[in-house]
């Protein structure tokens, strides 16, 4: 690439709001996987009869809904993140692309 | 007792921490030769066989060879990481964590899923934007080739090499529980086997290989758990009751009073032994996650993709089948309790299963249908083997080929056909050393090396991708020396800690005391890089920040990225 086109493209407004907006949504969805993920670990480490306690009458523990819920959450903001980025990061990319790389 | 012994091995294999089940090594003891499960594998190796010779005729460059060209599909790459992800000791060691303790089970399936969002987050499509053969090209993109390159190529080794000696010796006391066969013949089967694919097929049989096990593992693990939960009218609820129930018996039965045998009953419903500290907790968890977003077997996956919107997809779909994967797991292991734990067929005099802990899910599956299901799910895991092993090979044979041969030594002059003598080569020794190193190690506790190599791609392989992808200041010196600092780490910090200390050397205290590294190994690497780059005065130092502004247009927007191979 040209110096002087990474300049040009490095300053346009739209790579620059893609890559803020991209990066903004992908940490956000980072940091929910961090917190959820170490937050159940440090809950696994320390309080071991929360998890344990059964919900309602039957024997189902608290633990069962959580560690099922981390599972399903892990595919969840993943399909979240692959329906934003295929109906906004793509068209904003294809627009930079079909300019600069013509 | 050997039999738990050989439990202990295959759970280890599953990357149990081995404190909690230290000094244990052994050999599982043969069982009589499963025909129907031989005859259903025969016709696994026949079929992927075939695939490969149909791969060979299409595999005449290095592009073949190391991605297939780049023309595989998200979906189809998904389910291939997917394959290439969930090894058979997950399957039968996880499912045997959960008939043993209940909850624990779930505990490691949740750490092996968690890297995968954080992989799609913030790396798969820039890899693939910026890379073409190995992730090496990625971490290597502004840098001087040479000191990155090694560091990467070594770094890829070693967590090959640990990766794969522990599936050869796993999969040799696997098959030799299954199959009936003696250890050698396994570990020879699954040698020889491995190298045929990748040496003829390249990327494009592996990827096959792994496609063909991931549908077959998710097919039989989702009949099981079909068959389990019809039992209990598809109320998960009433398969807990009734797990908790026959534990509460068995304890009973041992003679438990009843107040004791009502607590062990419902310690299947919440979190047991698997954690002792909480460091080793949080410590574990970081090797599961930043582990698996290093693991350079499955960064290469992202390359034989055709573009970063593919890639992005194959991530969603790996996450949805492992995930899914892991809930069957769990209602298997619960179905064992159920229905294998009670039944006297599936237990010795003492109560405890035939072919040891591992067998679990492989005896539930003759529960619930017959001799055909067993074979059937045996086979299963053989094939497992084979599409673990074949991407491990392919990784560590592109490390020498294309890192070290190619662009270290040769500097980028070698020339495609030259590059893919070489990595044919390299992979009839490693596939070679394997079998050896599996044959050696036969009576050797292998269990650390699984989670070595976890703590390994954490602490080397992962900062130094995140900080080139993602800071301008890091600069090549940073990321060969620092990351070099956090793989040392890791690997020392191992030695010492219980698994090998104790386990292995037969120590009576490490120094180390916790089960993984990564809480301290991770950090040290993060830093080392940061520090280095940040003294970093040097004119290439210049040029490695200067050079971040291309490499981040082109890993957000593909401009430049290579495409799929045309032919």
């Amino acid at each position: 690439m040209q110096p002087e086109l990474v300049e040009r493209i490095g300053s346009d407004p739209r790579y620059l709001r893609l890559v803020r907006r991209r990066s903004r949504f992908a940490w956000t969805l980072t940091a929910v996987v961090l917190v959820a993920f170490f937050g159940f670990t440090l809950l696994v480490a320390f309080d071991k009869d929360l998890l344990a306690a059964p919900i309602g009458a039957g024997v189902t523990s608290l633990g069962i809904p959580l560690g099922f819920g981390l599972i399903l959450l892990a595919i969840a903001l993943t399909g979240i993140y692959v329906v934003v980025a295929n109906r906004e990061y793509d068209r904003l990319t294809r627009e930079i692309v079909e300019d600069f790389a013509a | 007792m050997r039999w738990i012994q050989a439990a202990a091995v295959g759970l280890c294999l599953a990357i149990i921490p081995c404190g909690a089940i230290a000094g244990v090594s052994g050999q599982a003891v043969r069982q009589p030769t499963n025909w129907t499960a031989i005859a259903m594998f025969a016709l696994f190796v026949l079929l992927t066989l075939w695939i490969t010779k149909r791969a060979a005729a299409r595999t005449r460059t290095v592009s073949d060879f190391y991605t297939a060209g780049g023309g595989i599909s998200g979906f189809q790459n998904g389910l291939a990481i997917a394959g290439d992800y969930m090894s058979a000791a997950s399957f039968l060691g996880i499912s045997a964590q959960i008939y043993a303790d209940g909850y624990d089970g779930l505990i490691y399936s949740i750490g092996f899923l968690v890297g995968w969002p954080i992989i799609l987050f913030l790396m798969a499509e820039r890899v693939r934007n910026l890379g073409r053969f190995t992730f090496a090209d990625v971490a290597s993109f502004r840098f001087a080739q040479a000191p990155v390159r090694s560091f990467s190529a070594i770094s890829t080794l070693l967590v090959v090499a640990f990766y794969l000696i522990a599936q050869m010796v796993g999969a040799g006391q696997l098959i030799k529980l299954l199959f009936g066969l003696p250890y050698t013949y396994a570990v020879v089967i699954v040698g020889v086997l491995m190298i045929l694919y990748v040496l003829f097929g390249g990327m494009r049989a592996t990827t096959w290989v792994q496609i063909i096990k991931a549908a077959m593992l998710l097919g039989g693990a989702t009949f099981i758990t079909v068959m389990v939960l019809a039992r209990f009218g598809f109320s998960p609820g009433a398969l807990f009751a009734e797990a908790v129930r026959v534990k509460t018996d068995l304890a009973l039965a041992k003679g438990a009073s009843p107040a004791e045998a009502a607590v062990q009953g419902r310690s299947v419903m919440g979190p047991g032994n698997f954690i002792k500290d909480p460091i080793s907790a949080i410590s574990f968890g970081m090797a599961l996650m930043f582990g698996t977003a290093g693991l350079p077997h499955i960064l290469m996956r992202f390359f034989t993709v055709p573009d970063a919107k593919a890639a992005r997809k194959s991530v969603l779909w790996a996450t949805t089948w492992i995930g899914y994967f892991y809930l069957l797991t769990f209602v298997i292991g619960f179905g064992a309790i159920v229905m294998v734990a009670t039944d006297p067929a599936y237990l010795d005099g003492a109560g405890v299963l035939r072919g040891g802990g591992n067998m679990a899910a492989i005896h539930l599956a003759n529960a619930v249908g017959g001799n055909l299901l067993l074979g059937f799910i045996s086979a299963v895991a053989f094939a497992t083997i084979l599409a673990v092993v074949a991407g491990l090979t392919l990784s560590g044979a592109s490390a020498v080929s294309h890192d070290l041969y190619a662009t270290v030594i040769r500097k980028g002059a070698a020339g495609s056909a030259r590059e893919l003598t070489v990595s044919r080569v390299t992979t009839i020794v490693l596939g070679v050393v394997a079998i050896l190193l599996g044959i050696a190690f036969e009576t050797q506790n292998v269990a650390f090396m699984v989670s070595l190599a976890f703590a390994l791609a954490a602490s080397g392989n992962f900062p130094v991708l995140i900080l080139s992808l993602l800071w301008k200041g890091c600069t090549g010196r940073g990321a060969a020396i620092g990351g070099s600092i956090g793989l040392l780490t890791a690997l020392v910090l191992t030695v010492l800690s219980p698994a090998i200390w104790v386990s292995v050397l037969h120590n009576a205290r490490a120094p180390f005391p916790f089960t993984s590294a990564a809480i301290f190994s991770v950090p040290v690497g993060f830093a080392s890089i940061w520090l280095i780059s940040l003294f970093d005065r040097s004119g290439r130092g210049a040029v490695d920040r200067a050079g971040y502004a291309e490499q981040r247009i082109r890993s957000e927007t593909g401009i430049g990225a290579s495409g799929a191979s045309s032919h």
